[in-house]
């Protein structure tokens, strides 16, 4: 059986969820091939040859030099003509959702989004904003899928040692429709969460703008970065760089200390992997409770600052 | 020959799905939820594509805003929400079946109901709440061979071109120039949705809602059952009085995860 992982990477990086999307197809089973499409990807092929995979086909063109939707669909549609795969697989990235589409209607197969596992062929994904799960099943035939972050782990990657190959392309320019301006920030990245060991998260349960200053001066005690979820990046509260979630950051901490976050889906994938995640909120039923380790029931704006008070006096 | 550069048609898909404050029981075939107790609402995503749609056509002074959905009879409801914020009529592609798992099968009955209709540019909200497969506007945009962009967090639409803001990740934004026609998801977030008017409200009861029957032929996936997801770890709860709350995370910090 013939596996297609399409990887993505950014200034010479491979993906997280690339790598986790390698993970999950070597647990499916049987010949992988990774896909590389662009320039500055040398180092990225390098580390898929450590992989105990197939082989990496490596694409450059000069009309799809970066990521653009018309080109990496022709392009993925040659390599797919050649390598003939039963399964087509990312991660469950914002890039992802931009171009699986575009394949499963070109090619007429079905594009099962977000998994988080498969379990005896059938793909297992959330629902109903997470509060359920769905078992769905394909009838035969390929099929397109992605996984949710963190569905596997990348410390699973079997290693090994694979050829890298270059893929030749022909590229009708009458096919790209699109054209994309260079990539920007909106504020200079400040803080740097990925790499942070303890985070204190704000999220629309802090009430107002000038509480988040609770959040800080539990985080300075504590030797923490503070991160935001969406609802308060979008009330101007916190800067975009500190939000985690599907459009932030992706963090992993040794505490993941949340304060007033719902747990909405969108934020739990970009933090769900932390290794302790401790979570006040005033709602008994917040669907953070569900992934959190200790689940403090109360008001924050009571327990935060009396809990600064006795821990500056540790 | 271009005979009116300002006049856009733009196509809105809409999903009515269960709301998020309705009690999801499993039905009794497993298969999906017991509707029967279920409130349905316009999926919230769409509500900015709606208000999106309002936008442009404004700005651009001239056009027609069409509200799209496919479902049975009760989604008529969701058209009319989007009819009383001032779209100007709607399509319902009825179905018999109370949900539709396949999202390349709905794509293909919404493409064959509005192919004709030759719409410049298709929003859409960037999933759904229910099943999130979140590729009905991409897959239509191929099927009719238009360009496609996703989560738009900003469009700039003139008479000439289609420039969306694409949001990334990790706090990351391009521009895209797309060409016409296209299919544009709408991240939430882009706009201030409006409410209805009472004026909106009146107005939407006269405004046309044409009804196609679906046809579904084979779907290529299927749900077989939904449940209840397994805890994968214990969940300390911890709900008492504010100081004994202040000294069990002293210890838990301090002895159970070290962080000091």
């Amino acid at each position: 059986m013939n596996i297609l992982v399409i990887i993505e990477h950014k200034n010479g990086v491979m993906h997280r969820m690339s790598k986790e999307a390698i993970a999950g197809a070597q647990k499916i089973g049987g010949n992988i091939t990774a896909l590389v499409i662009g320039e500055n990807s040398d180092s990225v092929a390098d580390e898929l040859s450590s992989f105990q995979i197939e082989k990496t086909l490596l694409v450059t063109n000069e009309k799809v030099t970066s990521y653009n939707v018309d080109g990496y669909k022709e392009i993925i549609l040659q390599v797919v003509k050649v390598v003939n795969p039963e399964f087509i697989i990312t991660g469950h990235t914002y890039q992802a959702r931009d171009f699986m589409p575009r394949l499963s209607a070109s090619l007429d197969i079905p594009f099962i989004p977000d998994l988080v596992s498969i379990e005896n062929s059938s793909y297992i994904k959330q629902i109903m904003n997470s509060k359920l799960n769905a078992s769905i099943s394909s009838s035969n035939g390929p099929v397109l899928i992605s996984f949710q972050s963190a569905s596997f782990s990348e410390e699973n990657i079997s290693k090994g040692s694979s050829p890298l190959e270059k893929f030749e392309v022909t590229l009708d320019a009458s096919n790209i429709r699109s054209t994309v301006d260079e990539p920007f920030q909106e504020s200079a990245s400040e803080v740097d969460l990925e790499s942070a060991e303890l985070i204190v998260s704000v999220g629309r349960g802090i009430e107002k703008e000038e509480n988040t200053s609770i959040a800080f001066d539990l985080a300075q005690v504590l030797g923490a970065e503070v991160s935001a979820s969406r609802p308060v990046v979008d009330a101007g509260w916190l800067p975009s760089s500190r939000q985690v979630g599907s459009s932030g950051s992706t963090v992993s901490p040794k505490l993941y200390f949340s304060l007033g976050v719902s747990g909405a889906i969108q934020h739990v994938v970009g933090m769900k992997g932390s290794k302790n995640i401790l979570a006040i909120n005033k709602d008994p039923d917040a669907p953070i409770f569900e992934i959190a380790d200790y689940a403090v029931v109360g008001d924050l704006l009571d327990i935060i600052p009396k809990l600064i008070e006795k821990l500056k006096d540790l | 020959m271009i005979i009116n550069q300002k006049y856009m048609k733009i196509a809105v898909l809409v999903k009515q799905v269960i709301g998020s404050e309705s009690a999801l029981e499993i039905s009794s075939d497993q298969k999906w939820i017991d509707e029967s107790n279920a409130t349905f609402v316009m999926n919230p995503p769409d509500n900015y594509a709606i208000e999106e749609a309002m936008q442009i056509k404004e700005k651009l002074g001239d056009g027609e805003v069409v509200i799209v959905s496919m479902g049975p009879q009760r989604v008529q409801k969701v058209i009319r929400e989007g009819l009383s914020k001032g779209a100007d009529r709607g399509i319902h592609i009825e179905t018999q079946e109370s949900k539709n798992i396949d999202p390349l099968e709905v794509a293909k009955n919404i493409c064959n109901s509005i192919e004709q209709e030759n719409f410049d540019l298709i929003l859409s909200g960037l999933q759904s709440d229910d099943t999130g497969m979140g590729q009905t506007g991409v897959l239509i945009g191929e099927l009719l061979n238009m360009s496609t962009a996703t989560l738009a967090i900003e469009t700039d639409i003139d008479q000439e071109t289609i420039k969306v803001k694409r949001e990334l990740e990790s706090g990351w934004f391009q521009w895209v120039t797309l060409d016409s026609p296209a299919s544009v998801s709408i991240q939430s977030g882009i706009n201030q949705p409006r409410y209805p008017s009472l004026k909106g409200i009146m107005g939407a009861k006269k405004k046309e809602i044409k009804v196609i029957a679906a046809s579904i032929e084979d779907s290529k996936q299927n749900l077989d059952k939904i449940f209840v997801p397994q805890k994968s770890k214990e969940t300390e709860v911890i709900d008492t009085d504010v100081d004994a709350s202040v000294d069990r995370i002293v210890d838990i910090l301090r002895s159970e995860i070290k962080a000091f």
